[in-house]
């Protein structure tokens, strides 16, 4: 019997295994990672000592002068990697966050994860300093405490996404008050530091603040993607519809939720509360793929995409004056925020 | 009627589609698997034990009881329907045999064990559900929604197996939706999209199926389209079905077996024939009325009484 309208293609081996995949979804995450790379080395060859593409990707294959390669390994590549992890990590983890909310607001930023990471890692700048795996735990502590408690307000019989968003909002306006008295109370250097490391910004980032954030999504993001994606589509259509196919619901939204909010916590660790990547990048992706589903892959590919663009834009585009990639981020999603909002309206959903 | 797939490894409830009386019963595939299959129920079975049975359920959402001490016995090879004013408790009662709601007294007995101790997918493979609302996700297609239905027959290496492209294909085929596999389903009508959602839960191969309220939101024409297409299903493939419906004539024509419930009790259970009497519906409605013949089914045929 032939079916038509089954939008996916499908691998199968000899011996019985078979892998689904979108073709469209792949184009859209292909081109997302060719962007985020033409856009690497356009990043990386910038800067007061510039440098042609050819010459940096010489450099990059270990075929360049040593200068070049330290000027390109030590001092750029850090900043370039950690922009791409950061945006994938946001992507993935808004595209999450998304489908268990079934929300489009339901990003870690407007869910009021963000925030507790933030409040976590200022403890931290102020209490000890700061190193990055210290700032990471922080973000990580953060994130956690304020996600189990969203979780803990907004969990009655299964969770509403509605009433996640609502107590989220609550959350975010709290630990943005508590962010600023803990500024304010910071001595000039330190509040400095934690003002700009509060608008996102990859200025100065070695390999020590990319690590634990590379460690973190080697194990999260197959966890993601392989463990709960399948069963995350499922979720779509309704709790009930999901449990009745043989979905742990529960189990998995809980497993999610713990994996989201590191991504988000150790994101923020290494660049700051980013915002709006997270909000943005699945939204795109999706209008792109034009294929149901929470579009985990695409996301994800988007994320680091958006962030790598922008942080070109922050270095390259105001000539002299670099700015934190935090404020191109949230001029640009919050515009795109407003435009959601208004064509979401005109088609009667909000 | 499946095809010779050897690699097919994992245990399935095999699903007769020819009909005939005890032959219709289940076979369990290979069981040297992790998963626990529920048993063919052998034991139960001698002892003429239903494969569906609920004992002693109280049903409580929170503190709040919706119905104590229930028994309730689903007849195999029967289009059982569940009836009752609102709030009546039918819809719980069909989430507890669901295993959606734990009841908080009681348990559900799926051939023969406790419904409560199966794995997810291996309960998802004998016992369908229909919910009242499921969301069809955002630009889906009618054929991509449908093969949802096989998720619980897939996993992370076997995703898209030619017997889930066949069972799809059928599923579509017996709810007449075979000609709109590519189009959206949030463009269809309301009573292709529920033969839609009827043939996801069909490509689920569920022995068993429970359905809520199928027929809420249609206009007369599909209701009883839907229910034709469940009483053919009921017949041709001898699935079980069970239906929470709100209209008590259509319970009456369609149903084998009736349950009546009120107030969190089963009032009456049995064939309709019997059960439904002006007695009863007064009893289970407060609504006076007489009982005639179906002039098209013989079936019985509640009259309200005219205002005097």
């Amino acid at each position: 019997m032939s079916l038509t309208g089954i939008r996916t293609s499908v691998i199968r081996t000899p011996g019985g295994l078979s892998v689904n995949y979108r073709p469209r979804a792949l184009l859209v995450g292909a081109g997302c990672v060719v962007l985020a790379l033409v856009a690497a080395v356009f990043a990386i060859g910038s800067g007061e000592y510039p440098m042609a593409p050819g010459e940096v990707i010489r450099t990059l294959l270990g075929q360049g002068d040593p200068a070049d390669a330290f000027i390109v390994n030590e001092l750029r590549l850090p900043r370039t990697v950690t922009a791409l992890l950061v945006g994938a990590g946001l992507g993935l983890c808004g595209a999450v966050f998304q489908a268990v909310v079934r929300n489009p607001l339901g990003s870690p930023d407007i869910l009021g994860f963000t925030n507790g990471a933030a409040c976590g890692a200022l403890l931290v700048i102020f209490a000890a300093g700061g190193g990055s795996a210290l700032l990471a735990g922080g973000a990580v502590a953060g994130a956690v405490v304020t996600g189990s408690l969203i979780y803990a307000l907004a969990w009655k019989r299964g969770m509403h996404g509605y009433r996640l968003v609502l107590v989220g909002v609550g959350a975010t306006a709290i630990l943005t008050g508590v962010n600023s008295y803990l500024i304010t109370r910071a001595g000039i250097t330190e509040a400095s530091r934690a003002v700009l490391w509060m608008t996102g910004s990859l200025d100065g980032r070695g390999w020590d603040d990319v690590l634990p954030l590379a460690l973190g999504m080697v194990v999260l993001v197959p966890l993601v993607l392989l463990g709960c994606g399948r069963a995350l589509r499922m979720m779509e259509m309704g709790d009930d519809a999901a449990y009745a196919l043989g979905v742990r619901v529960e189990r998995t939204r809980l497993a999610l939720l713990g994996t989201g909010v590191l991504l988000v916590a150790l994101s923020a660790a290494a660049a700051g509360p980013v915002s709006f990547v997270a909000l943005t990048a699945p939204q795109l992706a999706r209008r792109l793929t034009r294929t149901p589903g929470p579009n985990l892959l695409p996301s994800l590919c988007m994320g680091a995409a958006l962030l790598i663009c922008a942080d070109l834009v922050a270095q390259r585009a105001f000539g002299e004056r670099q700015l934190p990639v935090g404020v191109i981020t949230g001029v640009v999603g919050g515009g795109y925020l407003v435009w959601l909002l208004a064509s979401e309206r005109r088609a009667g959903r909000i | 009627m499946r095809g010779p797939d050897a690699s097919y490894t994992q245990p399935e409830v095999l699903y007769a589609h020819n009909t005939g009386g005890d032959t219709m019963r289940t076979a369990t595939g290979d069981t040297a698997t992790d998963h626990k299959e529920p048993a063919s129920g052998d034991a139960a079975q001698a002892a003429g034990e239903p494969r569906l049975t609920g004992h002693g359920l109280t049903l409580a959402y929170d503190q709040r009881t919706i119905a104590a001490e229930l028994d309730v016995a689903v007849p195999d090879q029967s289009f059982t329907v569940v009836v009752g004013p609102n709030a009546c408790g039918k819809s719980t009662l069909l989430r507890a045999l669901s295993r959606m709601l734990k009841p908080a007294k009681g348990q559900v007995l799926l051939d023969g064990g406790d419904i409560a101790g199966l794995p997810a997918k291996a309960l998802a493979r004998t016992l369908g559900l229909l919910p009242q609302s499921s969301t069809a996700p955002d630009g889906i297609t009618v054929a991509d929604l449908v093969a949802r239905g096989r998720y619980p027959h897939q996993g992370l290496l076997r995703q898209w197996s030619r017997d889930d492209e066949r069972v799809v294909a059928e599923s579509m085929a017996a709810t007449g939706v075979e000609g709109l596999g590519d189009r959206f389903v949030d463009e269809l009508s309301g009573g292709q999209r529920q033969r839609v959602w009827i043939a996801m839960a069909l490509a689920q191969q569920t022995p068993l199926l429970l359905l809520d309220e199928p027929t809420t939101y249609l206009d007369i024409a599909h209701q009883i389209e839907i229910l034709d297409l469940c009483a053919r299903l009921h017949e041709e493939e001898g699935r079980t079905l069970v239906a929470v419906l709100h209209d008590l004539n259509h319970a009456a024509r369609y149903a084998t077996h009736l349950i009546a419930m009120r107030d969190g009790r089963i009032v009456a259970q049995g064939e309709p024939g019997e059960v439904v009497t002006a007695e009863l519906v007064e009893e289970v409605f407060g609504m006076p009325c007489r009982v005639i013949d179906d002039p098209e089914t013989g079936t019985p045929l509640v009259v309200p009484a005219a205002r005097r």
